[in-house]
């Protein structure tokens, strides 16, 4: 019984790429779905909301830790040349171009990615995707496309909500602990953070680290083997690579913005 | 098993027909030249051991798996040239029970039911409502419109659904072990159910089964299919006093016959050699 099995024979350079190919060929299915009809958008605020209101927490949280944090260390290094009221420019600087988006997606990868592709590759593994097909209704349309969709709506809104609670965290430092200026606090973030530049940077990225890891999400639990440990493997795959996908494409993005 | 051999339940136009059907999973061969006609309106099974390729028949036919040889015709419609477009039509008439209810375990029991409906139709919503819950009081279980999948028992999750799969009434009907499971009342009900949904919508079902008795008075046909063939056909009656010994072993439910039990017979690798 020496079956050779050619189709689980991938090699270091094919087999990624052939699931890049097929990740895209995905993607292609999915957007041709795209309706906006009435029970579509309804489905998507559905799963936005579930997907974005699951990590809202989560989310504030850290943000306001990251807030808090930064702008300690901030102080700590400013002090030594007497520039300590320059804070909220370095804090918002690095949040609203880097640690912001970043951060945000990471942990929406390992909060809401990893709960979209072990959903989907449940549902698969129980045969409801099957019962779809078998339906006529098609489940990339029908269970992907409005994940996807929920999810490159989320990030960008989290990243805001991030950005905020980050904010309130370094004037709680600032302010409240360190007894910094109030005014020249505000004064000097309005000041120094550029439209442009800073923040929509920041959105852009959030978007395409939205879609990324959305898009792998939903690939991966598409395609996990339909038992419990394939799921489990698709899930670890998902944090994995949208985790290094971001900070990778967030190298290519800043390179281009600046 | 052409034209030649039809019994007298043979009428002309089958609405399924199947010619010199080969499917193979890597080297092993599932089902080897299978031919069949399936009446319109009437109630088939497809009987035998585990793992002899039984819903591979029904996956065939419902186009989820394309046959590496032979025909299959619905209808007069050749099912493998269906283009994907064609064959997403063709579902919308036929409605599949699967081995395990597959219920989407998202949606509520309602919703469950709701989906195709919504899917394929513009009902307004009462009418929806209407179509619903009737199904669902003809399986026996109004009331748990509201539950979660998970809060079903498995006998429960199976009713429902069957309450899915007929809720467009369909044409044909593929039912995978639809009575595997469940209590003598249920079996009872659902047997009913398929009788009265087949008369009533005059639609043509398929049923797998490995149960000989349990669907011995249901059904007008059936197809014992084993080791890769069809072993045996014909009336439930027949069978059952049929002297052909793989039909018999299997209607008898005997270990010894032609028909193994073991998915290779021991000692296949040395048997090679001979
Ligand atoms: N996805 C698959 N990949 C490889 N082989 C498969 C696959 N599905 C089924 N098989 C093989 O095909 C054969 C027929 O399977 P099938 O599911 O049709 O059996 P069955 O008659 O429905 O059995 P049961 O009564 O146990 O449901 C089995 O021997 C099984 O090993
Ligand atoms: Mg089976």
């Amino acid at each position: 019984m020496s079956k050779v099995n050619l189709e689980n024979r991938t090699g270091v350079i094919s087999g990624p790429v052939s699931q890049a190919g097929q990740c895209l060929l995905f993607l292609f299915r999915m957007l041709a779905g795209i309706r906006f009809s009435l029970t579509q958008i309804q489905t998507v605020m559905q799963q936005t909301y579930l997907i974005g209101a699951r990590s809202l927490v989560i989310i504030m949280i850290c943000g306001f830790f990251v807030g808090m944090v930064l702008s300690l260390q901030a102080i700590n290094a400013l002090e030594q040349f007497g520039a300590s009221d320059q804070v909220s420019v370095l804090v918002g600087k690095s949040l609203f171009r880097e640690l912001g988006p970043v951060l945000t997606a990471l942990l929406f990868a390992g909060r809401a990615g990893t709960s979209i592709t072990a959903e989907i590759g449940l549902m698969k593994a129980t045969n409801q995707i099957e019962a779809m097909e078998l339906m006529a209704i098609d489940p990339i349309h029908r269970i992907a496309l409005p994940r996807f969709a929920a999810g490159l709506i989320s990030v960008p809104l989290l990243t805001a909500m991030f950005n905020a609670m980050a904010i309130l965290g370094s004037v709680v430092f600032s302010i409240g602990v360190m007894d910094l200026d109030s005014g020249i606090f505000w004064s000097k973030l309005q000041t120094s953070i550029y439209f442009q530049k800073d923040f929509i940077g920041g959105v852009w990225k959030s978007f395409v680290f939205g879609g990324t890891v959305s898009l792998i999400a939903v690939y991966f639990g598409y395609s996990a083997r339909p038992t419990g440990a394939g799921v489990g493997t698709a899930t670890t795959n998902t944090v994995v690579l949208s985790s290094v996908l971001i900070l990778i494409f967030d190298f290519i993005m800043t390179s281009f913005l600046t | 098993m052409d034209e030649s051999g039809n019994n007298s339940i043979k009428a002309d136009d089958p609405i399924i027909r199947i010619r010199d059907l080969v499917f193979c999973r890597g080297r092993r061969t599932i089902l080897d030249g299978v031919s069949m006609d399936i009446q319109r309106g009437s109630i088939v099974a497809f009987m035998g051991p585990s793992g002899a390729g039984k819903t591979t028949i029904l996956r065939l036919i419902s186009g989820q798996l394309r046959p590496d040889e032979g025909t299959i015709e619905i209808n007069g419609q050749l099912i493998s040239a269906m283009s994907d477009r064609e064959l997403k039509l063709f579902r919308r008439d036929i409605g599949v029970l699967l081995q395990d209810g597959a219920l989407f375990t998202d949606l509520t029991v309602f919703e469950n039911i709701a989906t195709p409906i919504r899917e394929h139709t513009s009902l307004p919503e009462p009418l929806v409502r209407r179509v619903v819950m009737s199904k669902l009081s003809a399986v026996g279980l109004g009331g748990t419109e509201d539950r979660m999948p998970h809060e079903l028992s498995g006998g429960m999750a199976r009713r429902i659904a069957f309450a899915r799969s007929v809720v467009l009434d369909p044409d044909i009907m593929l039912y995978d072990e639809p009575l595997t499971g469940l209590d003598p009342i249920a079996v009872s009900t659902i047997r009913r159910l398929m009788r009265e949904t087949n008369n009533a919508l005059g639609l043509t079902s398929v049923i797998v089964t490995h149960n000989v008795n349990q669907i011995s008075n249901l059904v007008d046909y059936c197809y014992i299919i084993a080791s890769s063939r069809i072993a045996g056909e014909g009336a439930p009656r027949d069978l059952i006093d049929s002297s052909d010994p793989g039909v018999s072993q299997f209607m008898n439910g005997r270990v010894e016959g032609p028909i193994p039990f073991h998915y290779e017979p021991p000692g296949a690798p040395w048997r090679l050699l001979d």
